[in-house]
């Protein structure tokens, strides 16, 4: 309770410095809008309907090609730690693409696609495959090996080792590397809407985008704060209750 | 028939013969001899401890009877029957703690047991809590390895060992990292535990002392390449306390044969 009083006085005194630097008209109300205008754009949008459904369109191409770049990581990198064939192959592969920054993937992905969905979720399944591949890849690579002999005694063998063993065991790696995918994703998609006008949906981005071109920097500021809450919202989704696990069971300090 | 107590209800014991065994490890170009033809017999319900300088192969002699390596030549043998592959008849123990850290210690010791077939999930959990308790840490079943001290530890892992009811405990190094208080506690325990659960035991250690006082024989090795030395039988009444002065009588033979071969082996 102290802890959320200490954040809400920070955020209210944060906003009320905005306001404030606006008040002393040293800024054309053009550049920085009243956070109360920002928060009246906000209340139109959603009235309008126009936020909520471009947050639909994002949060559909994030999520979908967020997952399908984990369910197809995993694998691959349970594969390129399991076989010296593929390490040498996907892995060195994976490796080098996860160097590339993800935004780099749109141009391909709008000449091979168009400006549809499509290419979307190629960009976001590009951002996230490579970096889950590689961090699942290290990290069955660091199980200590005792912990396969000790499940073998047990009668744990095949696909049980694989599945109850090695898996868990690479946990802490698997959710550093799916939460770095996260923000790649996140990133390259964000770019690739608001530079290129995507037929089949219009998301935040492309509101963002327009909010410059009508110079409506209300709108700009606002799109921003909840492109900032998706992602605050992920973080607590997706990752804090996989970091609690691995506090709770490893031990390992929570950031 | 309930099924929780044919779970808990003792296994016979099994012999163990280890004949005429020899391995030979390679890694790069260096070639080890880790065992030259080594024959051993352990009795049903027998505890026989091996000791031996670093590097003269006990864990190698454990990992073969427990199924995880073979025999270059010769061959471990479980009643009679060839050894070819690891299994729950023979539970090991290690010396750090395998303990997996993602389960708690009622999913530790419940591992095993999820692959015992012909048990109901429920039963599997009264099983688990009577070995839980059988190690004394009841209180801790719903624990994360990593709160636990080294000794809670070794508990958890004595107790994931023995719940599927193995014929055959192989202990390598099981107490060394613990600190000599917490050891001394464990010997007591762990023989009390041991006159509940017999077990066929083999198990290795650095420490003479700790042989004499869990073993019924002691087995001595030397090393480049591993051979079985000496034996001694310990005949001592049990349970034994570590710092009994007969004990240590026994334990100064054995340290006095120890450095002898020793000697011996560096002229
Ligand atoms: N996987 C392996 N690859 C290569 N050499 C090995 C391997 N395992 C053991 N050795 C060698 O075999 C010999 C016996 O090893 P082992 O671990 O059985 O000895 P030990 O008696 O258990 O020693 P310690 O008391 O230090 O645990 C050693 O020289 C070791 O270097
Ligand atoms: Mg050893």
């Amino acid at each position: 309770m102290k802890r959320f009083l200490t954040a809400l006085l920070f955020f209210v005194a944060l906003l009320w410095l905005w306001h404030f630097l606006v008040d002393s008209g040293r800024w054309s109300a053009m550049l920085l809008p009243d956070p109360a205008d920002v928060g009246k754009y906000l209340i139109s949008a959603v009235k309008d309907g126009t936020l909520l459904e471009t947050t639909w369109v994002t949060m559909k191409r994030l999520l979908i090609g967020y997952f399908a770049g984990i369910v197809v990581g995993i694998p691959l990198g349970l594969l390129t730690a399991r076989f010296l064939w593929a390490h040498d192959t996907i892995g060195t592969l994976a490796l080098g693409l996860q160097t590339l920054p993800s935004v780099c993937w749109v141009p391909l992905a709008l000449m091979w696609f168009g400006q549809t969905e499509a290419a979307m979720f190629f960009v976001v399944i590009m951002g996230t495959m490579w970096s889950v591949v590689i961090s699942t890849d290290n990290g069955v690579r660091s199980v200590p090996p005792i912990y396969a002999r000790a499940a073998r005694t047990m009668g744990s063998n095949g696909w049980h080792t694989w599945l109850r063993v090695i898996l868990p065991a690479a946990l802490p790696f698997i959710v550093s590397g799916v939460k770095q995918g996260w923000a790649f994703a996140w990133r390259s998609l964000m770019a690739a809407e608001i530079y290129v006008t995507i037929l089949t949906g219009f998301g935040l981005g492309h509101l963002l985008h327009y909010g410059r071109e009508l110079h409506a920097m209300d709108q700009v500021i606002g799109v921003m704060l909840v492109i900032v809450a998706i992602g605050l919202l992920a973080d607590k989704v997706l990752f804090a209750p996989w970091e609690a696990f691995l506090h709770r069971r490893w031990g390992t300090q929570r950031n | 028939m309930n099924h929780v107590a044919a779970e808990l209800a003792p296994v016979p014991c099994a012999k163990l013969v280890i004949d005429h065994v020899s391995k030979w490890f390679h890694s790069g170009v260096v070639k080890t001899h880790a065992l030259d033809d080594v024959s051993l017999t352990v009795d049903e319900a027998e505890f026989v401890c091996l000791v031996g300088p670093s590097g003269c192969g006990k864990s190698t002699l454990l990992n073969m009877i427990a199924g995880l390596e073979m025999a270059d030549q010769g061959s471990v043998l479980m009643d009679g029957k060839k050894v070819v592959g690891s299994g729950r008849e023979r539970m090991m123990m290690f010396q750090e703690s395998a303990l997996f850290p993602w389960l708690s210690v009622l999913g530790n010791v419940l591992f095993g047991l999820k692959l015992k077939p012909g048990l109901k999930d429920s039963e599997r959990l009264e099983v688990a809590r009577y070995y839980i308790k059988l190690v004394g840490l009841e209180r801790y079943e719903r624990a994360n390895i990593h709160e636990l001290s080294g000794g809670m530890k070794q508990r958890v892992a004595l107790a994931r060992s023995l719940a599927p009811n193995p014929r055959v405990l192989i202990m390598d190094e099981p107490f060394a990292s613990l600190d000599a208080m917490t050891r001394e506690q464990l010997y007591g325990d762990l023989q009390t535990i041991w006159a509940a659960r017999k077990k066929t035991i083999v198990f290795v250690t650095h420490n003479v002392r700790e042989a004499v006082c869990l073993g019924d024989r002691v087995v001595l090795f030397s090393p480049n390449p591993g051979r079985v030395r000496e034996q001694f039988r310990i005949d001592l009444p049990r349970p034994r306390d570590i710092n009994s002065p007969s004990l240590a009588e026994h334990a100064t033979e054995i340290t006095r044969a120890l450095k002898q071969h020793r000697e011996v082996a560096a002229e």
